[in-house]
Order: structure tokens, then C-alpha cells, then sequence
């Protein structure tokens, strides 16, 4: 898949949270194919501080209004430059970076897509494609409290969403692999994107389950193109990069204690 | 050469990972990622972490090999126009000389860059390249087996960098880069823990360009042979400082994290400040400082 570096123009700035930003791009030219589960790599201009690029899942594409989405959390002094976009700015990205999550395998599978925290973000993009191509995607999203749930409605205009939050505000209390709906439904697969303890435990759930469960993990990266050998994972393979192997990985290749 | 600007090796993995972004025969030459006798996997992760206008590496030298590259790696990138180079490395003499007396049957390889100073290997590595009698012996025992141009990669982890030049110099080196990178740490002060998996890694980045200058500087004054300058180079203006300091070449590594095409960029910039300047070629400024 061809990559690009590009200075994509800011449509729209929302804040769905005091944390978050949304920010919709969009190009004078139609956007390049990207898969669901990719990233882009963005240059935070104007902190020197933020020297390294910053890797963001794509959350989601609009082909019809041409807008690439960013999801983003503001955790450190990079992610909080990037809040501070306005309308018009330019955003220079390098993308799409990343395999992706897995292509439809069968008509009417149902995927089970785990999110926790900002990791629901590439999982919009990706229930909508699978939906689209004729699976049946189910939602299981997991955050602190109801206020940390993003993009609902959106959720739910795509396919079934269940939540959990740690503190009850919303959906069922406790942690993802406690809800419900995992003693009630079978999956065909699982793909799960979050914190870490979270997607080990949902793939301790699936490898008890028998499913499959693809997790996409969030190292640290430097270059973002299989370069530098700075964001390796260990796996059955030895130590694969990160940015251009994965981000999404089958569990069985990684080598996590499950 | 097209152009003096190549890219620092582990900072480019083999070129083709940035096809999309320039046209590689358009950079003067493209030193491909440390290459070993034998595969080794490298440190644990976390390998990287950002510091002040840098970064911290301790990646160590994950390669598949020197028998790997000739079979599955050099077929893909030698017909490249343009001058591929092999960065070679090893924990032994025996090794250095070996790993290198391989490529030396890589038609389209016409040089490779010595590491004697990858701070990041337990054996070895920088081992060499801190003292004359190691660095000197390292070079010797490749100078034998290796027949084309032999470029020795110089530590800045060293109290006199022009020495080591030197020795290099006199075991039969052809050319000289540095810097690479200069040793240094960063904790996590809450988990009280070095960030790095090995606790220590390789700085680089604009932070270490003074540095880099500087020794350039102190080596081109020393030796007779060719100096290829690098360390924190971002932009032309940054390899005209190095060709004042004494290099006839420069090498870009971090910044291409940054801007994947920074390097024709760097090339362009060059070919214009020396026009604007009234100067034909680099080689009317190297090493050109008003006392
Ligand atoms: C493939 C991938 C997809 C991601 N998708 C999203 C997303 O959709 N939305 C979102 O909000 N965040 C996402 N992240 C995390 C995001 O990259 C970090 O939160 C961001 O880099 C932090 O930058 P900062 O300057 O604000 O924080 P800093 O103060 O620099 O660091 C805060 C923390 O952020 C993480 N971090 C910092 N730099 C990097 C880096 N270069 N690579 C990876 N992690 C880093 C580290 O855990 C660090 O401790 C993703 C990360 C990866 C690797
Ligand atoms: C991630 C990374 C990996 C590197 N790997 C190697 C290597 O394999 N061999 C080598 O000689 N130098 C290696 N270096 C050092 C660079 O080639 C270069 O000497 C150094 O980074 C300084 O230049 P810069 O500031 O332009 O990056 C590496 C540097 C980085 C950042
Ligand atoms: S970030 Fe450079 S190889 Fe993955």
C-alpha cells in the first residue's frame, strides 16, 4: 500500500470530552486507501519538546466528505499541541502506516470488537467496514466512567454496542471481560484494541473461548515505516516491528502470558 | 557521487522502506542498517525513548545477518542506482574480517562503513573503537579481506577522537564518518528505573550536533583521508556547517523520523546555498573556517 506524507487541511475541531480532541482532515485531492486499523504518523509543530512524530490510529474515513478522523487523548505535551488545532490549520501526516485489522473471512461472521479507553477509536472505522462487507460486528467498549465513552451514537448506528465502565455511570460495572454478553454470545473472532492489561485479559477470554482475537498494541515508535527496529515486539518470530508488521497482531504470535 | 548526502545507517533501514517518499537514486548513497556475522535479535524492548531535541537508542544491532543480506536482501536494493553501502559490525576481529570479506563479493556494494563504535552491544562494538590498539586492529584485519573503500565509523565516547582518526588512518582506512552516537541515560523517576531496556542507548538528533561539529572538526585537521560528518544534521544549513568543519560528506539518521524525504531536501538546499554563494562544489567550502 502506498504511503504518503501529506498537509492535510483541519475541516472540524470537537471536543467530545475536556481529554479528547476529534480532529476531521481532509485534502484537496480524494484521500488514499487506508484499512481499518492503520495509523498515521502526525509532526507536532511549534514544541520542541515534541520532537518525534506521534503515531494515532486512524478512528475513521469519510469517503464522501473526503475526512480522515483523529481520535486523540491529551496524555503528554504532544497530544495537547494537537488539541490546539484550529480550522484551516495544516496537520502534516505519514500514512497510512500499519497492516490493519483482518479483512472479512466469511459472510455473516460476527466480530467481536473489544475497545478500551482512546483504543476505541480505530474500531469505528473498522465496524463499519466489516459491516459493509457483509459481517456482523458487536461492540464491547470499556471506559473509567460514562463521560470517557466516546462517539456513541456513531457506535450504534453501525451495530450493536454493550458497555462496561469502571464505576457503573453506564452499561454494566467492572472491567470488559466481566460483561454479560460474553457468558451469553459466541464469536467467530475477536479483534481488541486498549490498554494492555485489558487485551490480555480479553485474549485469556478468547483462548478459554476457543476464538480467535487479533489485539493491536501501541509501542513506542520512532520512524513508523520499519526502519529503526525501535518499536519491536517479541514474538513467535522473534522481534518483529511493531509499525509495519503489526500493529495488530493474531495473540498466539505474540508471546504474552496468556 | 551525485551529492554529498547519505543516510546514517539504522536510520533507513535498506532505502526501500522510503521509496514512497523520495526517489533513491537521487541521494548521493544510502548506508543500509548494522549487518553482523551472525543474526542477532537486539535489546528488549523499550529500545527508544525522546529527550530534548533527540532521541535515545538502544536497538542492538537486530540483523538477520551477513548471509541473509547477500541472499535475500542485496538482490532487492542492487539495482539501486546509487552508491549502496553495507555498515558492518561485529563482537571479534574474526568477525569484522569475515562479515566483511562476505560483501566484498557484492558486486553493486562498493564500500562499506566500519562501526567500531555502536555503544549499544554488549561485546565488541564501541569496544573497538575507544582505544587506538582496537581500533587500529579492527581495521587492519578488514583491510586484508576487504578491497574496496573501507569508511571507519568513529565513537565520540572517546577523550580524543583525532587519535583514534589517526590509528584508523594508518591501518588503511579510506575514509572516516562520525559521529555516532554518544552514550547517555534517562530514568523514570516514579518506577526510579532507567527508561531503556539496557539502561543505557545511543543519543542522536539535533541535540548532539555541536558535538558532532566539533569532532569533525578535530579529525578533518588530523587526518589526510576523506571525513564523512554526521550527528543531528535537520537541514542544509546544518551540512554546510559540517562541510566548514572539515567534511566532504555528510550522513542524515533521526531527521528522516521526522521527514521521511528530508534527504533530497538536504541535497537541494545544499546545491542552492552554494549557488546563492557563489560557489561551484562542496569541495570549495570543506573545511573552508575563517581563522
Ligand atoms: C499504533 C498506535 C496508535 C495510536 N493511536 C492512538 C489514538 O488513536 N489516539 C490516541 O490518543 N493515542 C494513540 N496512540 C498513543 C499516542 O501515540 C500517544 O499517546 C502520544 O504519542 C503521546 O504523545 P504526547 O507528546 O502527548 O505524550 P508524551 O508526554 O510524549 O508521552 C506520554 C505517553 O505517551 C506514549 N507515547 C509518547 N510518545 C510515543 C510514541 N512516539 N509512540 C508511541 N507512544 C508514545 C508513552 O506511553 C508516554 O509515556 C497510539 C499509539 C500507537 C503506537
Ligand atoms: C534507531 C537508530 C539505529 C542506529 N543503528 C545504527 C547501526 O546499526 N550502525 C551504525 O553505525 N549506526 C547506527 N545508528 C547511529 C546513526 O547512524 C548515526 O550515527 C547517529 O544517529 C547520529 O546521526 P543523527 O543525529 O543524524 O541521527 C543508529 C541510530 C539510530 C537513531
Ligand atoms: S518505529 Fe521505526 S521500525 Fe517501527
Amino acid at each position: 500500500m502506498k504511503k504518503y506524507i501529506k498537509d492535510l487541511i483541519v475541516k472540524e475541531v470537537e471536543f467530545p470530552h475536556e481529554l479528547y480532541v476529534l480532529l476531521k482532515l481532509t485534502d484537496k485531492e480524494p484521500l488514499p486507501d487506508t484499512r481499518p486499523g492503520q495509523f498515521v504518523e502526525v509532526k507536532v509543530e511549534g514544541s520542541p519538546k515534541t520532537f518525534l512524530r506521534r503515531p494515532i490510529s486512524i478512528n475513521y474515513v469519510d469517503r464522501e466528505k473526503n475526512e480522515l478522523w483523529l481520535l486523540i487523548k491529551k496524555v503528554g505535551e504532544g497530544t495537547h499541541r494537537l488539541a490546539e488545532l484550529k480550522v484551516n490549520d495544516r496537520l502534516n501526516v505519514v500514512f497510512p502506516l500499519g497492516n490493519g485489522f483482518s479483512p472479512v473471512q466469511k459472510k455473516g461472521e460476527k466480530v467481536l470488537l473489544v475497545g478500551g479507553g482512546v483504543g476505541m477509536a480505530p474500531l469505528l472505522d473498522y465496524g463499519k467496514y466489516l459491516k459493509d462487507n457483509g459481517a456482523e460486528p458487536v461492540f464491547l467498549l470499556g471506559a473509567r466512567s460514562k463521560s470517557d465513552l466516546l462517539e456513541q451514537d456513531l457506535f450504534a448506528a453501525i451495530a450493536p454496542v454493550h458497555v462496561t465502565t469502571e464505576d457503573g455511570s453506564e452499561g454494566e460495572r467492572g472491567f470488559v471481560t466481566q460483561h454479560s454478553l460474553l457468558n451469553k454470545e459466541s464469536f467467530d473472532r475477536i479483534s481488541v484494541c486498549g490498554p494492555k492489561p485489558m487485551m490480555v485479559s480479553v485474549a485469556r477470554y478468547a483462548k478459554k473461548a476457543n476464538t480467535p482475537c487479533e489485539v493491536s498494541l501501541e509501542n513506542m515508535m520512532a520512524c513508523g515505516l520499519g526502519a529503526c527496529l525501535c518499536c519491536v515486539e517479541k514474538t513467535v518470530k522473534g522481534n518483529v516491528c511493531v509499525c509495519k508488521e503489526g500493529p495488530v497482531f493474531d495473540m498466539n504470535d505474540l508471546t504474552w502470558e496468556i | 557521487m551525485k551529492n554529498p548526502v547519505m543516510t546514517a545507517s539504522g536510520t533507513f533501514g535498506y532505502g526501500v522502506e522510503f521509496a514512497d517518499f523520495v526517489n533513491l537514486e537521487d541521494i548521493g548513497g544510502i548506508i543500509v542498517k548494522g549487518t553482523t556475522l551472525h543474526a542477532r535479535e537486539g535489546n528488549d524492548y523499550p529500545r527508544m525513548v525522546e529527550t530534548a531535541s533527540g532521541m535515545l537508542n538502544c536497538v542492538g544491532l537486530q540483523n538477520k545477518g551477513v548471509d541473509y543480506f547477500c541472499q535475500h536482501i542485496y538482490p532487492e536494493i542492487k539495482d539501486i542506482k546509487t552508491n549502496m553501502i553495507v555498515n558492518v559490525s561485529g563482537s571479534s576481529l574474526e568477525d569484522y574480517a569475515e562479515c566483511a570479506a562476505r560483501v566484498n563479493e557484492l558486486e553493486n556494494i562498493p564500500a562499506i562503513e566500519l562501526n567500531i563504535s555502536c555503544p549499544n552491544v554488549k561485546q565488541g562494538g564501541m569496544a573497538f573503537g575507544v582505544t587506538t590498539e582496537g581500533a587500529s586492529a579492527v581495521v587492519k584485519a578488514v583491510r586484508e579481506v576487504y578491497k574496496k573503500t573501507l569508511i571507519v565509523k568513529l565513537s565520540p565516547n572517546v577523550t580524543s577522537i583525532a587519535d583514534i582518526a589517526l590509528a584508523v588512518q594508518d591501518a588503511g582506512a579510506d575514509a572516516v564518518s562520525l559521529i555516532n552516537t554518544l552514550m547517555g541515560m534517562v530514568i523514570d523517576i516514579e518506577k526510579r528505573k532507567p527508561v531503556l531496556s539496557i539502561a543505557t542507548g545511543g543519543m542522536s538528533g539535533p541535540a548532539v550536533k555541536p558535538v558532532a561539529v566539533r569532532c569533525v572538526w578535530q579529525v578533518a585537521k588530523a587526518v589526510n583521508i576523506p571525513v564523512v560528518g554526521l550527528g543531528g544534521i535537520m537541514n542544509a544549513q546544518d551540512a554546510i556547517e559540517f562541510f566548514l568543519a572539515g567534511a566532504s560528506a555528510i550522513e542524515i539518521g533521526t531527521a528522516n523520523f521526522i521527514d521521511p524525504a528530508v534527504t533530497v531536501k538536504v541535497a537541494e538546499g545544499i546545491g542552492e546555498w552554494l549557488d546563492q554563494h557563489g560557489c561551484a562544489s562542496v569541495g570549495e567550502i570543506v573545511g573552508q573556517l575563517n581563522a
